[in-house]
């Protein structure tokens, strides 16, 4: 039995795993290839020329577009929020408890719900996307005729990307923020019929500025953590087809698991208020 | 004008480039040949500046640009125009906004006089009118040709080919090089081309190097090459199976 155990760890067996260095090792460098990507992108933010006609198309990208989603995404967030917050105090407070479900809803949706749901969604639509695009100007040389003419890679495609996801995720946020708190409140006032004025009175007295606001700061930092991990996926894409087919991906994957690590730190270390 | 001094790259253990010595001068057309994946690109693409050597020295004008920030490199590769193999256009821009991109980065022109320069430098390449197309509704021939009209639309005085009759037929092959030879009469540019195209070599070289095995081991007039007595260089310019070179 334990001969059989050996056998299994044995890296003639097995010839795909390497050893745990190997993928320390691996880690490390993809960390130091996003940590100088950030600083280039950084660096290159405050230099002329700024590629405006990109940034603005960006905007459009990853706001207007993906406005649908969103708005899909935060009205059944809120409407299920809304319901399980009503089944909460219904059974374990009393009946007329539910009007407090209010500010829980708008804290839960406006401090953690929305922000991730419009980081999964943009990663998913406008992060692949990046990386596909990028990539597919690598591998067709697109991005060496950039730099032969004259545009530095990292100002023309990856400083504008940022920007706009910087400037257009806390956007989506608060478009979310409004669709899913007027669906927990639709749930709740009309559906289930709690008091309408104690759900808006106990909403307003116990909500403050400071949980939409740290909601915004979350969602600009997985702004900038889709638009780098797309960018970097896509400059990093080599293999024809099936290398941007892995790197679009790999970008949803990293986004996603960074934009649900990063809020937990996030949420540990932003003030509960002000 | 370009010299290229001991270059050694490696990409992991292939050891691509192992020790290239070269140089063009004004108005001269330098042909690379040597099989496909020997490193003629690689080659290309540290003369002007998109790799960096692990070893040794590219020398523009006597300024050695391997080891230049990006803003400084692009000074210098203001003077290099380049057509890329698969011609390299950018699928989201018209082809007018791609002939017109490096003239809005690297000259101070007005928006008139660039349309103007676009509707000339296509003119040049015998293009006229396809300015609004997109990359997508035109044949490869016409991509190379848009792509050389991007290449020399803000004047440079160096062109580099990386294998510009790849994947066209012979008769937009050779009007491929017509054009290059035009543009070396008319532009009075230097020329660098890669290719394994021994007709396109022969008609418009002026010297011809040897890439093989990381190195350059025949550099020559067309005539020199075709008598070399080097067994390798004959194999390749004749195109057969049989002879020393075996990793085909």
């Amino acid at each position: 039995m334990l001969t059989w155990s050996f056998n299994l760890l044995n890296p003639k067996m097995f010839p795909i795993a390497k050893s745990p260095l190997f993928y320390i090792n691996a880690f490390l460098q993809e960390v130091g290839e996003v940590g100088l990507l950030f600083f280039h992108t950084f660096r290159n933010l405050f230099k002329k020329p700024w590629e405006k006609r990109i940034f603005i198309q960006q905007l459009e990208e990853i706001g207007v577009r993906s406005l649908p989603v969103v708005s899909l995404t935060a009205a059944f967030g809120g409407l299920v929020f809304g319901l399980q917050t009503y089944v909460g105090f219904h059974r374990y407070i009393g009946p007329g408890s539910e009007t407090y479900g209010g500010p829980i809803i708008s804290l839960g949706l406006s401090k953690e719900l929305i922000p991730i749901l419009v980081g999964l969604m943009v990663s998913g639509r406008v992060g692949s996307a990046m990386a596909a695009e990028i990539g597919t100007m690598k591998i067709t040389e697109q991005i060496d005729a950039l730099f032969s003419l004259g545009a530095d890679p990292t100002r023309y495609l990856v400083v504008p990307r940022t920007l706009a996801s910087l400037v257009m995720l806390p956007c989506l946020t608060i478009y979310g923020d409004i669709i899913g708190m007027g669906a927990g409140f639709f749930y709740n006032v009309y559906l289930m019929g709690v008091n309408r004025v104690l759900y808006i009175r106990n909403t307003l007295l116990y909500m403050e500025l400071w949980d939409i606001m740290s909601g915004l700061i979350k969602s600009a930092v997985f702004g900038v953590i889709i638009a780098l991990i797309g960018c970097w996926q896509g400059l990093k894409t080599e293999g024809g087809a099936e290398g941007v087919g892995r790197a679009t991906t790999r970008t949803v994957v990293i986004a996603s698991i960074l934009i649900l690590i990063v809020n937990f730190f996030l949420s540990k270390a932003l003030p509960a208020d002000l | 004008m370009i010299r290229v001094v001991d270059l050694h790259k490696s990409f992991g253990h292939n050891k691509v480039l192992q020790g290239i010595n070269l140089r063009l001068k004004h108005g001269e057309t330098l042909v690379i040949i040597g099989q496909s994946g020997c490193g003629k690109s690689v080659l290309l693409k540290h003369i002007i500046g998109l790799l960096k050597p692990d070893k040794g020295k590219v020398l523009v004008d006597g300024v050695d640009i391997t080891n230049l920030k990006t803003d400084e490199l692009h000074r210098i590769t203001r003077r290099f125009g380049m057509l890329f193999q698969g011609s390299a256009l950018f699928d989201s821009m018209t082809v007018g906004q791609n002939v017109s991109f490096g003239l809005e980065r690297y000259t101070e022109f007005s928006p008139e006089e660039i349309k103007e320069l676009v509707k000339e430098s296509l003119a040049k390449v015998g293009l006229i009118g396809i300015e609004n197309l997109m990359p997508y509704e035109l044949s490869g021939g016409m991509k190379k040709r848009v792509g050389l009209a991007r290449a020399i639309a803000y004047r440079p005085d160096i062109i580099l080919y990386d294998e510009p009759s790849t994947g066209i037929d012979p008769i937009r092959a050779d009007a491929i090089n017509d054009l290059v030879i035009r543009m070396k009469q008319e532009l009075k540019v230097a020329t660098i081309i890669i290719t394994h195209d021994m007709v396109s070599a022969y008609k418009v070289a002026d010297r011809i190097g040897m890439l093989y095995a990381g190195q350059i081991i025949e550099m020559g007039s067309p005539e020199q090459i075709k008598n070399s007595e080097n067994q390798v260089v004959q194999q390749f310019i004749h195109g057969r199976a049989e002879g020393p070179i075996k990793n085909w």
